[in-house]
Protein backbone atom coordinates (compact mmCIF):
# COMPACT_ATOMS: atom_id res chain seq x y z
CA UNK A 1 0.00 0.00 0.00
CA UNK A 2 2.75 2.44 0.93
CA UNK A 3 4.41 1.92 -2.44
CA UNK A 4 1.55 3.91 -3.90
CA UNK A 5 1.82 6.75 -1.42
CA UNK A 6 4.56 8.22 -3.58
CA UNK A 7 2.89 10.60 -6.07
CA UNK A 8 5.77 10.35 -8.55
CA UNK A 9 5.46 6.58 -8.75
CA UNK A 10 1.68 6.80 -9.07
CA UNK A 11 2.01 9.36 -11.83
CA UNK A 12 4.45 7.08 -13.64
CA UNK A 13 2.04 4.14 -13.43
CA UNK A 14 -0.83 6.40 -14.49
CA UNK A 15 1.15 7.63 -17.49
CA UNK A 16 1.74 4.01 -18.50
CA UNK A 17 -1.97 3.15 -18.23
CA UNK A 18 -3.33 6.30 -19.88
CA UNK A 19 -2.64 5.57 -23.60
CA UNK A 20 -4.11 2.08 -23.23
CA UNK A 21 -7.24 3.19 -21.42
CA UNK A 22 -7.73 6.10 -23.82
CA UNK A 23 -7.37 3.83 -26.85
CA UNK A 24 -9.67 1.26 -25.25
CA UNK A 25 -12.26 3.98 -24.61
CA UNK A 26 -12.28 5.02 -28.28
CA UNK A 27 -12.38 1.46 -29.65
CA UNK A 28 -15.05 0.25 -27.24
CA UNK A 29 -17.22 3.33 -27.70
CA UNK A 30 -17.00 3.05 -31.50
CA UNK A 31 -17.86 -0.66 -31.59
CA UNK A 32 -20.32 -0.44 -28.69
CA UNK A 33 -22.26 2.46 -30.22
CA UNK A 34 -22.34 0.68 -33.59
CA UNK A 35 -23.82 -2.47 -32.10
CA UNK A 36 -26.09 -0.53 -29.73
CA UNK A 37 -27.57 1.86 -32.30
CA UNK A 38 -27.33 -0.02 -35.59
CA UNK A 39 -26.54 -3.71 -35.42
CA UNK A 40 -28.76 -4.87 -32.57
CA UNK A 41 -32.39 -5.98 -32.84
CA UNK A 42 -35.22 -3.82 -31.54
CA UNK A 43 -37.20 -5.08 -28.60
CA UNK A 44 -40.61 -6.58 -29.44
CA UNK A 45 -42.25 -4.45 -26.76
CA UNK A 46 -40.00 -1.46 -26.19
CA UNK A 47 -39.17 -0.90 -29.90
CA UNK A 48 -36.18 1.39 -30.35
CA UNK A 49 -36.43 2.69 -26.78
CA UNK A 50 -34.52 -0.41 -25.72
CA UNK A 51 -31.37 1.25 -27.08
CA UNK A 52 -31.44 3.73 -24.19
CA UNK A 53 -30.65 0.73 -22.00
CA UNK A 54 -27.16 0.52 -23.54
CA UNK A 55 -26.38 3.89 -21.98
CA UNK A 56 -28.57 3.61 -18.90
CA UNK A 57 -27.33 0.30 -17.49
CA UNK A 58 -23.57 1.00 -17.84
CA UNK A 59 -24.11 4.49 -16.35
CA UNK A 60 -25.93 3.01 -13.36
CA UNK A 61 -23.20 0.40 -12.97
CA UNK A 62 -20.41 2.98 -13.13
CA UNK A 63 -22.28 5.33 -10.78
CA UNK A 64 -22.31 2.61 -8.14
CA UNK A 65 -18.78 1.39 -8.92
CA UNK A 66 -17.62 4.99 -8.61
CA UNK A 67 -19.03 5.16 -5.10
CA UNK A 68 -17.44 1.81 -4.23
CA UNK A 69 -14.09 3.13 -5.44
CA UNK A 70 -14.71 6.30 -3.45
CA UNK A 71 -15.42 4.30 -0.30
CA UNK A 72 -12.40 2.00 -0.69
CA UNK A 73 -10.06 4.90 -1.48
CA UNK A 74 -11.48 6.83 1.49
CA UNK A 75 -10.93 3.87 3.82
CA UNK A 76 -7.34 3.51 2.61
CA UNK A 77 -6.79 7.24 3.00
CA UNK A 78 -8.29 7.27 6.48
CA UNK A 79 -6.48 4.19 7.80
CA UNK A 80 -3.01 4.69 6.31
CA UNK A 81 -3.12 8.51 6.01
CA UNK A 82 -2.51 7.88 2.34
CA UNK A 83 -2.49 11.21 0.42
CA UNK A 84 -2.81 9.71 -3.06
CA UNK A 85 -5.82 7.63 -1.97
CA UNK A 86 -7.49 10.83 -0.68
CA UNK A 87 -6.88 12.52 -4.00
CA UNK A 88 -8.14 9.46 -5.89
CA UNK A 89 -11.40 9.60 -3.93
CA UNK A 90 -11.67 13.33 -4.59
CA UNK A 91 -10.98 12.84 -8.30
CA UNK A 92 -13.47 9.95 -8.62
CA UNK A 93 -16.42 11.81 -7.02
CA UNK A 94 -17.41 14.16 -9.88
CA UNK A 95 -17.07 11.35 -12.45
CA UNK A 96 -19.29 9.04 -10.42
CA UNK A 97 -21.78 11.84 -9.83
CA UNK A 98 -21.87 12.54 -13.58
CA UNK A 99 -22.54 8.87 -14.36
CA UNK A 100 -25.28 8.77 -11.73
CA UNK A 101 -26.81 11.86 -13.29
CA UNK A 102 -26.64 10.30 -16.77
CA UNK A 103 -28.29 7.20 -15.31
CA UNK A 104 -31.16 9.27 -13.87
CA UNK A 105 -31.70 11.30 -17.03
CA UNK A 106 -31.50 8.33 -19.42
CA UNK A 107 -33.79 6.34 -17.12
CA UNK A 108 -36.29 9.19 -17.21
CA UNK A 109 -36.09 9.36 -21.01
CA UNK A 110 -36.62 5.61 -21.19
CA UNK A 111 -39.48 5.66 -18.69
CA UNK A 112 -41.54 8.15 -20.68
CA UNK A 113 -42.26 5.92 -23.73
CA UNK A 114 -42.09 2.63 -21.82
CA UNK A 115 -43.81 3.24 -18.50
CA UNK A 116 -45.65 6.32 -19.70
CA UNK A 117 -44.14 8.58 -17.06
CA UNK A 118 -40.94 10.57 -16.63
CA UNK A 119 -40.41 9.64 -13.06
CA UNK A 120 -41.84 7.18 -10.56
CA UNK A 121 -40.98 7.09 -6.88
CA UNK A 122 -39.88 3.53 -7.07
CA UNK A 123 -37.35 2.16 -4.63
CA UNK A 124 -34.50 1.81 -7.08
CA UNK A 125 -34.95 5.18 -8.78
CA UNK A 126 -35.19 6.84 -5.41
CA UNK A 127 -32.05 5.19 -4.09
CA UNK A 128 -30.09 6.19 -7.19
CA UNK A 129 -31.30 9.74 -6.61
CA UNK A 130 -30.08 9.46 -3.02
CA UNK A 131 -26.75 8.15 -4.32
CA UNK A 132 -26.52 11.31 -6.39
CA UNK A 133 -27.21 13.45 -3.31
CA UNK A 134 -24.53 11.51 -1.41
CA UNK A 135 -22.05 12.39 -4.16
CA UNK A 136 -23.07 16.05 -3.95
CA UNK A 137 -22.69 16.08 -0.16
CA UNK A 138 -19.29 14.42 -0.48
CA UNK A 139 -18.09 17.03 -2.96
CA UNK A 140 -19.55 19.85 -0.85
CA UNK A 141 -17.60 18.78 2.22
CA UNK A 142 -14.33 18.89 0.27
CA UNK A 143 -15.07 22.52 -0.50
CA UNK A 144 -16.19 23.43 3.01
CA UNK A 145 -12.76 23.00 4.60
CA UNK A 146 -9.81 25.26 3.82
CA UNK A 147 -7.23 22.75 5.03
CA UNK A 148 -7.05 19.98 2.42
CA UNK A 149 -5.75 17.33 4.83
CA UNK A 150 -8.72 17.90 7.17
CA UNK A 151 -11.13 18.05 4.26
CA UNK A 152 -9.82 14.69 3.08
CA UNK A 153 -10.52 13.04 6.42
CA UNK A 154 -13.93 14.61 6.90
CA UNK A 155 -14.92 13.56 3.38
CA UNK A 156 -13.57 10.06 3.99
CA UNK A 157 -15.69 9.66 7.14
CA UNK A 158 -18.76 10.79 5.20
CA UNK A 159 -17.95 8.43 2.31
CA UNK A 160 -17.69 5.46 4.66
CA UNK A 161 -20.96 6.36 6.41
CA UNK A 162 -22.59 6.77 3.02
CA UNK A 163 -21.28 3.44 1.78
CA UNK A 164 -23.79 1.86 4.16
CA UNK A 165 -26.27 3.13 1.60
CA UNK A 166 -24.84 1.06 -1.27
CA UNK A 167 -26.11 -2.31 -0.03
CA UNK A 168 -29.48 -0.67 0.63
CA UNK A 169 -29.60 0.38 -3.03
CA UNK A 170 -28.78 -3.14 -4.08
CA UNK A 171 -31.36 -4.84 -1.87
CA UNK A 172 -34.03 -2.19 -2.33
CA UNK A 173 -35.24 -4.01 -5.44
CA UNK A 174 -35.95 -7.09 -3.40
CA UNK A 175 -37.30 -5.20 -0.41
CA UNK A 176 -39.80 -2.90 -1.97
CA UNK A 177 -40.06 -4.41 -5.45
CA UNK A 178 -42.60 -2.07 -7.00
CA UNK A 179 -42.27 -1.03 -10.62
CA UNK A 180 -38.64 -1.34 -11.62
CA UNK A 181 -37.89 -4.74 -13.07
CA UNK A 182 -35.67 -7.05 -11.10
CA UNK A 183 -32.10 -7.72 -12.07
CA UNK A 184 -31.68 -9.54 -15.37
CA UNK A 185 -28.30 -10.92 -14.39
CA UNK A 186 -27.50 -13.63 -11.91
CA UNK A 187 -24.71 -16.08 -11.29
CA UNK A 188 -26.77 -18.76 -13.03
CA UNK A 189 -26.91 -16.83 -16.28
CA UNK A 190 -28.52 -13.93 -18.06
CA UNK A 191 -32.07 -13.38 -19.21
CA UNK A 192 -30.92 -11.05 -21.99
CA UNK A 193 -30.60 -12.16 -25.60
CA UNK A 194 -26.93 -12.52 -26.73
CA UNK A 195 -27.55 -10.02 -29.53
CA UNK A 196 -28.37 -7.40 -26.90
CA UNK A 197 -25.79 -8.60 -24.41
CA UNK A 198 -22.90 -7.86 -26.79
CA UNK A 199 -23.51 -4.10 -27.11
CA UNK A 200 -24.33 -3.92 -23.40
CA UNK A 201 -20.99 -5.53 -22.54
CA UNK A 202 -19.10 -3.33 -24.99
CA UNK A 203 -20.73 -0.16 -23.65
CA UNK A 204 -20.04 -1.17 -20.06
CA UNK A 205 -16.39 -1.70 -21.00
CA UNK A 206 -16.34 1.65 -22.78
CA UNK A 207 -17.81 3.45 -19.75
CA UNK A 208 -15.28 1.75 -17.45
CA UNK A 209 -12.34 2.65 -19.72
CA UNK A 210 -13.65 6.22 -19.94
CA UNK A 211 -13.89 6.32 -16.14
CA UNK A 212 -10.25 5.21 -15.77
CA UNK A 213 -9.04 7.69 -18.39
CA UNK A 214 -10.80 10.68 -16.86
CA UNK A 215 -9.80 9.56 -13.37
CA UNK A 216 -6.13 9.62 -14.40
CA UNK A 217 -6.49 13.11 -15.87
CA UNK A 218 -8.24 14.37 -12.74
CA UNK A 219 -5.73 12.70 -10.43
CA UNK A 220 -2.90 14.34 -12.37
CA UNK A 221 -4.44 17.76 -12.03
CA UNK A 222 -5.17 17.22 -8.32
CA UNK A 223 -1.52 16.28 -7.68
CA UNK A 224 -0.33 19.20 -9.79
CA UNK A 225 -2.60 21.53 -7.82
CA UNK A 226 -1.24 20.18 -4.55
CA UNK A 227 2.34 20.73 -5.79
CA UNK A 228 1.47 24.24 -6.88
CA UNK A 229 0.11 25.03 -3.44
CA UNK A 230 3.28 23.77 -1.75
CA UNK A 231 5.49 25.74 -4.16
CA UNK A 232 3.50 28.92 -3.49
CA UNK A 233 3.86 28.40 0.27
CA UNK A 234 7.62 27.94 -0.13
CA UNK A 235 7.84 31.06 -2.23
CA UNK A 236 5.95 33.02 0.42
CA UNK A 237 8.26 31.66 3.11
CA UNK A 238 11.30 32.64 1.03
CA UNK A 239 9.94 36.16 0.64
CA UNK A 240 9.38 36.40 4.38
CA UNK A 241 12.90 35.23 5.19
CA UNK A 242 14.59 37.90 3.13
CA UNK B 1 -19.99 6.13 33.88
CA UNK B 2 -20.13 9.13 36.19
CA UNK B 3 -18.43 11.27 33.55
CA UNK B 4 -20.95 10.04 30.98
CA UNK B 5 -23.84 10.95 33.28
CA UNK B 6 -22.28 14.30 34.09
CA UNK B 7 -22.11 15.26 30.43
CA UNK B 8 -25.61 13.93 29.82
CA UNK B 9 -27.02 15.95 32.74
CA UNK B 10 -25.12 19.07 31.78
CA UNK B 11 -26.39 18.92 28.19
CA UNK B 12 -29.94 18.36 29.38
CA UNK B 13 -29.75 21.21 31.86
CA UNK B 14 -28.36 23.50 29.16
CA UNK B 15 -31.04 22.66 26.63
CA UNK B 16 -33.89 22.97 29.15
CA UNK B 17 -32.74 26.20 30.77
CA UNK B 18 -31.11 27.99 27.90
CA UNK B 19 -32.88 29.51 24.93
CA UNK B 20 -35.95 27.25 25.26
CA UNK B 21 -34.58 24.84 22.62
CA UNK B 22 -37.11 22.18 23.62
CA UNK B 23 -40.24 24.27 23.10
CA UNK B 24 -38.81 25.64 19.88
CA UNK B 25 -38.35 22.26 18.25
CA UNK B 26 -41.82 21.13 19.38
CA UNK B 27 -43.33 24.34 18.04
CA UNK B 28 -41.49 23.88 14.74
CA UNK B 29 -42.83 20.32 14.53
CA UNK B 30 -46.41 21.45 15.16
CA UNK B 31 -46.09 24.37 12.75
CA UNK B 32 -44.61 22.23 9.96
CA UNK B 33 -47.46 19.73 10.37
CA UNK B 34 -49.98 22.58 10.33
CA UNK B 35 -48.67 23.83 6.99
CA UNK B 36 -49.50 20.57 5.21
CA UNK B 37 -53.32 20.73 5.52
CA UNK B 38 -53.07 24.32 4.29
CA UNK B 39 -51.04 23.05 1.35
CA UNK B 40 -52.87 19.89 0.30
CA UNK B 41 -56.38 20.82 1.41
CA UNK B 42 -58.47 20.01 4.48
CA UNK B 43 -60.28 16.87 3.19
CA UNK B 44 -60.12 14.27 5.98
CA UNK B 45 -59.49 11.35 3.57
CA UNK B 46 -56.54 13.11 1.94
CA UNK B 47 -55.04 14.00 5.31
CA UNK B 48 -55.47 10.48 6.65
CA UNK B 49 -53.71 9.17 3.56
CA UNK B 50 -50.68 11.49 3.76
CA UNK B 51 -50.71 11.91 7.56
CA UNK B 52 -47.98 9.37 8.37
CA UNK B 53 -45.62 10.88 5.82
CA UNK B 54 -46.33 14.44 6.96
CA UNK B 55 -45.66 13.49 10.56
CA UNK B 56 -42.33 11.86 9.72
CA UNK B 57 -41.10 14.54 7.33
CA UNK B 58 -41.87 17.19 9.95
CA UNK B 59 -40.08 15.11 12.60
CA UNK B 60 -37.03 14.74 10.33
CA UNK B 61 -36.84 18.47 9.71
CA UNK B 62 -37.30 19.49 13.33
CA UNK B 63 -34.74 16.93 14.51
CA UNK B 64 -32.31 18.41 12.00
CA UNK B 65 -33.03 21.95 13.10
CA UNK B 66 -31.44 21.51 16.52
CA UNK B 67 -28.49 19.42 15.28
CA UNK B 68 -26.13 22.24 14.42
CA UNK B 69 -25.85 23.20 18.10
CA UNK B 70 -25.09 19.61 19.15
CA UNK B 71 -21.31 20.02 19.24
CA UNK B 72 -20.96 23.59 18.00
CA UNK B 73 -21.39 25.33 21.37
CA UNK B 74 -18.87 23.04 23.07
CA UNK B 75 -16.44 23.58 20.23
CA UNK B 76 -16.78 27.36 20.33
CA UNK B 77 -16.28 27.88 24.05
CA UNK B 78 -13.46 25.34 24.26
CA UNK B 79 -15.18 22.84 26.55
CA UNK B 80 -14.85 20.19 23.82
CA UNK B 81 -11.06 20.41 24.16
CA UNK B 82 -11.30 19.93 27.93
CA UNK B 83 -13.74 17.02 27.61
CA UNK B 84 -11.44 15.39 25.06
CA UNK B 85 -8.56 15.64 27.56
CA UNK B 86 -10.65 13.86 30.19
CA UNK B 87 -10.66 10.11 30.86
CA UNK B 88 -13.88 9.39 28.97
CA UNK B 89 -13.32 8.24 25.36
CA UNK B 90 -14.68 10.72 22.87
CA UNK B 91 -17.06 8.02 21.56
CA UNK B 92 -18.89 7.96 24.91
CA UNK B 93 -18.83 11.73 25.18
CA UNK B 94 -20.51 11.89 21.79
CA UNK B 95 -23.01 9.25 22.89
CA UNK B 96 -23.86 11.29 26.00
CA UNK B 97 -24.35 14.40 23.85
CA UNK B 98 -26.54 12.43 21.45
CA UNK B 99 -28.62 10.91 24.26
CA UNK B 100 -29.21 14.35 25.73
CA UNK B 101 -30.09 15.70 22.29
CA UNK B 102 -32.68 12.95 21.87
CA UNK B 103 -34.26 13.54 25.29
CA UNK B 104 -34.39 17.29 24.64
CA UNK B 105 -35.56 17.30 21.03
CA UNK B 106 -36.65 13.77 20.06
CA UNK B 107 -38.71 12.69 23.04
CA UNK B 108 -40.95 15.78 23.00
CA UNK B 109 -41.80 14.94 19.38
CA UNK B 110 -42.80 11.43 20.42
CA UNK B 111 -45.03 12.86 23.14
CA UNK B 112 -46.80 15.36 20.92
CA UNK B 113 -47.02 13.13 17.81
CA UNK B 114 -50.34 11.36 18.79
CA UNK B 115 -52.04 14.74 19.13
CA UNK B 116 -50.83 15.86 15.72
CA UNK B 117 -51.69 12.45 14.27
CA UNK B 118 -55.27 12.96 15.49
CA UNK B 119 -55.30 16.43 13.96
CA UNK B 120 -54.27 14.80 10.67
CA UNK B 121 -57.29 12.52 10.94
CA UNK B 122 -55.36 9.32 11.52
CA UNK B 123 -57.66 6.76 13.22
CA UNK B 124 -57.36 6.27 16.96
CA UNK B 125 -56.28 2.62 16.73
CA UNK B 126 -53.13 3.69 14.84
CA UNK B 127 -51.75 5.61 17.84
CA UNK B 128 -49.75 2.68 19.29
CA UNK B 129 -47.97 2.32 15.94
CA UNK B 130 -47.34 6.08 15.75
CA UNK B 131 -45.81 6.21 19.22
CA UNK B 132 -43.81 3.00 18.79
CA UNK B 133 -42.43 4.04 15.40
CA UNK B 134 -41.53 7.51 16.70
CA UNK B 135 -39.95 6.01 19.81
CA UNK B 136 -37.76 3.70 17.73
CA UNK B 137 -37.10 6.13 14.90
CA UNK B 138 -36.26 9.45 16.56
CA UNK B 139 -33.15 8.15 18.41
CA UNK B 140 -31.80 7.07 15.02
CA UNK B 141 -32.33 10.63 13.80
CA UNK B 142 -30.18 11.97 16.64
CA UNK B 143 -27.52 9.28 16.12
CA UNK B 144 -27.21 9.72 12.36
CA UNK B 145 -27.53 13.48 12.63
CA UNK B 146 -24.67 13.61 15.11
CA UNK B 147 -22.30 12.38 12.40
CA UNK B 148 -23.25 15.30 10.19
CA UNK B 149 -23.11 17.72 13.14
CA UNK B 150 -19.62 16.52 14.06
CA UNK B 151 -18.40 16.73 10.46
CA UNK B 152 -19.57 20.33 10.11
CA UNK B 153 -18.55 21.51 13.58
CA UNK B 154 -15.76 23.83 12.47
CA UNK B 155 -17.16 24.76 9.09
CA UNK B 156 -18.48 28.05 7.74
CA UNK B 157 -22.11 27.85 6.55
CA UNK B 158 -22.31 24.52 8.38
CA UNK B 159 -26.11 24.50 8.56
CA UNK B 160 -26.85 24.07 4.86
CA UNK B 161 -24.05 21.53 4.46
CA UNK B 162 -25.41 19.65 7.47
CA UNK B 163 -28.82 19.21 5.86
CA UNK B 164 -27.23 18.12 2.59
CA UNK B 165 -25.21 15.45 4.40
CA UNK B 166 -27.81 14.23 6.86
CA UNK B 167 -31.12 14.19 4.97
CA UNK B 168 -30.12 11.45 2.47
CA UNK B 169 -29.02 9.28 5.38
CA UNK B 170 -32.42 9.78 7.06
CA UNK B 171 -34.28 8.11 4.20
CA UNK B 172 -34.46 4.54 5.59
CA UNK B 173 -35.87 5.81 8.90
CA UNK B 174 -38.48 7.82 7.01
CA UNK B 175 -39.49 4.89 4.81
CA UNK B 176 -39.91 2.36 7.58
CA UNK B 177 -41.40 4.88 10.02
CA UNK B 178 -44.13 5.66 7.50
CA UNK B 179 -44.46 1.96 6.60
CA UNK B 180 -45.22 1.08 10.23
CA UNK B 181 -47.95 3.70 10.56
CA UNK B 182 -49.45 2.91 7.15
CA UNK B 183 -49.50 -0.81 7.92
CA UNK B 184 -51.34 -0.13 11.16
CA UNK B 185 -53.78 2.19 9.38
CA UNK B 186 -54.48 -0.55 6.84
CA UNK B 187 -55.22 -2.98 9.63
CA UNK B 188 -52.12 -5.06 8.89
CA UNK B 189 -49.44 -6.19 11.30
CA UNK B 190 -46.88 -3.42 11.79
CA UNK B 191 -44.34 -5.52 13.61
CA UNK B 192 -41.96 -5.97 10.63
CA UNK B 193 -41.33 -2.25 9.93
CA UNK B 194 -40.89 -1.69 13.66
CA UNK B 195 -38.29 -4.45 13.77
CA UNK B 196 -36.42 -2.85 10.88
CA UNK B 197 -36.60 0.52 12.66
CA UNK B 198 -35.06 -1.24 15.65
CA UNK B 199 -32.34 -2.68 13.42
CA UNK B 200 -31.61 0.80 12.04
CA UNK B 201 -31.41 2.07 15.61
CA UNK B 202 -28.92 -0.68 16.51
CA UNK B 203 -26.87 0.17 13.43
CA UNK B 204 -26.96 3.87 14.29
CA UNK B 205 -26.00 3.13 17.88
CA UNK B 206 -22.95 1.20 16.67
CA UNK B 207 -21.94 3.58 13.88
CA UNK B 208 -23.05 7.02 15.08
CA UNK B 209 -20.84 7.59 18.15
CA UNK B 210 -17.73 6.15 16.46
CA UNK B 211 -18.10 8.23 13.29
CA UNK B 212 -18.99 11.35 15.32
CA UNK B 213 -15.96 10.90 17.56
CA UNK B 214 -13.69 10.46 14.54
CA UNK B 215 -15.07 13.69 13.06
CA UNK B 216 -14.77 15.51 16.41
CA UNK B 217 -11.08 14.53 16.69
CA UNK B 218 -10.64 16.16 13.32
CA UNK B 219 -12.18 19.39 14.65
CA UNK B 220 -9.92 19.33 17.70
CA UNK B 221 -6.67 19.29 15.71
Amino acid sequence: MHRFANPTRVLRIAAAILPWSAALTIVLFASGLYFALVASPIDYQQKDAVRIMYVHVPAAFMGMMGYALLAVASAVGLIWRHPVADLTAKAAAPIGAAFTFVCLVSGSLWGQPTWGTWWVWDARLTSVLILFFLYVGYMAIWQAYDDQARAARAAAILALVGSVNLPIIHYSVTWWNTLHQGSSFSLAGSAIDPAMLLPLGLMTGAFAAYFVTVLIYRLRSEIAQRKLGVLRLRQAEGLQAT
Amino acid sequence: MSAFLAIFRRDLALSFRQGSAVTLSVMFFALAVTLFPLGVGPEPQVLARVGAGVLWVAALLSAMLSLDRLFQADHEDGSLDLIALGPLPLEFTALANIAAHWVASGLPLVVISPVLALALNLPLNVMPAVVAAMLLGTPSLSLIGAIGAALTVGVRRGGVLLSLIVLPLYVPVLIFGVAAIDAAAGGAAFRAPLLILGALLALGLALGPIASAAALRLALE
